[in-house]
């Protein structure tokens, strides 16, 4: 699957979309691919201080267990409820329905995210 | 270095992915784990395990010789039976869990890859000096695949020139598959129906292109390592390097039921008497966790605040709803059925409640001992 060229995104495969003050949050299609079957997502509290590079949840998939990593500083304002129940979303649409939390940015734009063209060099690395 | 299956080219033409396992580059999944999970249960997958050691034994002596190296009966197996067994140490600890197949002229044994390395000059050792006991290895040249599920029967019965529809679980017999001489056997580490069969290693590459022809009507995929350690799990089949060691015995690991303690002796048969008859040991339980977190190996067991064990294996249980289950190693206290126990996944306690296994068994499973 593309990488939507409206997104930022990591070189830890995470994604984030930037609306104004919020960014929505999940992981790439690569990631999800690599990871296999995902059949458990914890992720951080609603009202949670997240910083930009922290580990703060998991991702499991049937075999491993991989940490994620949080692409922006911010505040944790939503989580995706369907993946407590459903985590195989994950796995469907990565980039759409899978997506995992929002973080309300202090500061606008963050700055360091990669490009959809310079996450694409990355992984065909 | 590690080796190559005669069918790696298969698992690559059909999207593998490659890992190391037992000294082989062998697939952990095709599409999906939990698909060709699914495939197994409700229809059927096709498995290659000819990673697995596969040796020959022949000889006036062999079922003399194997009676004395391990827990279960060789000697009473009937003509093509196949049997379960664990070579022990002198401790009771299990040297690897494997299976005997009583042919009419000689026997085959299945080691687990991963122990070949150290259960060939083992048995090789045991049988020096022994004109009664030949042993020869076909490690790596001789192809095992499997095809597993409840529409087996119909897969692999057309393609066989004997009769296996009618074969006893736990049964083998000499024949061809389509064309290819091979021992059909039917058993397997899914907890499902279904055939193992044994094949020189230059057929195997065209039979697993005809098995998965001949098993498009019933929808069968080919299945990796993966699926097959979820199947095998809730089937409550053990997993040697998990659920048992060299420190794990067969009392401890759960297969005390292979335990012949009728016979004379064998390699570690005081050793079990003594811990049997103590009943203290530390021992393989099933549990069943609570919440959606899963468990995983090493992953500490906790009883009423104190650390009665560890995780051995644990998976999501497509078969159960997806609840999450694990086997534990733990006190004997701990390991009644009903007991609560707490799960430490990354520093918090998760409730599990022990349960007794196996964790799946399919409705017309039997027994074999």
């Amino acid at each position: 699957m593309a990488n939507p060229a409206d997104l930022l995104y990591t070189k830890d495969h995470e994604w984030a979309k930037i609306d104004g003050d919020i960014a929505t949050v999940g992981i790439t299609d690569y990631a999800q691919h690599s990871l296999g079957d995902i059949v458990y997502v914890e992720l951080p509290r609603v009202g949670q201080s997240v910083a930009e590079h922290a580990s703060i949840g998991v991702v499991e998939s049937v075999k491993a267990v991989s940490e994620l990593f949080n692409p922006v500083t911010g505040e944790v304002v939503e989580v995706n409820p369907i993946l407590e129940t459903d985590p195989s979303a994950v796995n469907r649409d990565a980039f759409g329905d899978g997506w995992m939390y929002k973080v309300k940015l202090p500061n606008g734009t963050p700055s360091g995210l990669l490009s959809a063209e310079e996450y694409e060099k990355l992984i065909a690395e | 270095m590690l080796r190559r299956t005669v069918l790696y080219d298969e698992h690559v033409a059909h999207g593998a992915r490659i890992v190391p396992f037992g000294g082989f580059e062998m697939p952990v999944q095709y599409t999906s784990v939990l698909r060709e999970h699914d495939a197994v249960r409700q229809r059927a997958g096709l498995f290659d395990l000819s990673h697995m050691a596969q040796y020959e034994l022949r000889g006036e002596g062999v079922a003399e010789w194997a009676d004395a190296l391990t827990i279960n009966e060789v000697g009473t197996m009937k003509p093509l039976q196949a049997r379960y067994n664990i070579f022990t140490n002198e401790a009771g600890g299990a040297h690897d869990d494997v299976l005997f197949y009583r042919l009419p002229d000689r026997w085959l044994l299945v080691v687990n890859a991963g122990n070949a390395e150290k259960m060939w000059p083992y048995l090789q050792a045991q049988a020096a000096g022994r004109t009664d006991v030949a042993l020869t290895s076909h490690h790596g040249s001789r192809a095992l695949i499997a095809v597993q599920g409840p529409r087996a029967v119909e897969i692999v019965a057309p393609l066989c020139d004997i009769d296996v529809a009618s074969m006893k679980y736990y049964f083998c017999a000499e024949g061809h598959v389509d064309a290819a001489p091979a021992v059909i056997a039917r058993t397997g580490y899914t907890g499902e129906d279904g055939f193992e069969l044994f094949v020189e290693g230059e057929d195997a590459p065209r039979l697993w292109r005809r098995l998965l022809e001949q098993g498009k009507q019933a929808s069968l995929e080919p299945a990796g390592l993966g699926a097959r350690d979820i199947l095998r799990l809730e089937a409550g089949m053990p997993l040697y390097g998990h659920e048992l060691e060299e420190d794990i015995s067969p009392l401890a690991g759960g297969q005390g039921w292979a335990i012949k303690f009728r016979k004379p002796d064998f390699v570690g048969k005081a050793a079990l008497v003594a811990e049997r008859d103590a009943d203290e040991y530390d021992r393989i339980a099933g549990v069943a966790l609570a919440g959606r977190a899963p468990a995983r190996a090493g992953y500490a067991v906790f009883a009423n605040g104190e650390r009665v064990g560890e995780v051995k294996s644990a998976s999501i249980a497509p078969s159960l709803a997806n609840t999450n289950i694990a086997t534990v190693y733990v006190k004997k206290h701990a390991a009644l059925p009903g007991t609560k126990l707490g799960i430490d996944i990354r520093g918090t306690l998760h409730d599990a409640t022990v349960v007794s296994l196996p964790f799946y068994r399919r409705n017309d499973a039997r027994k074999d001992t």
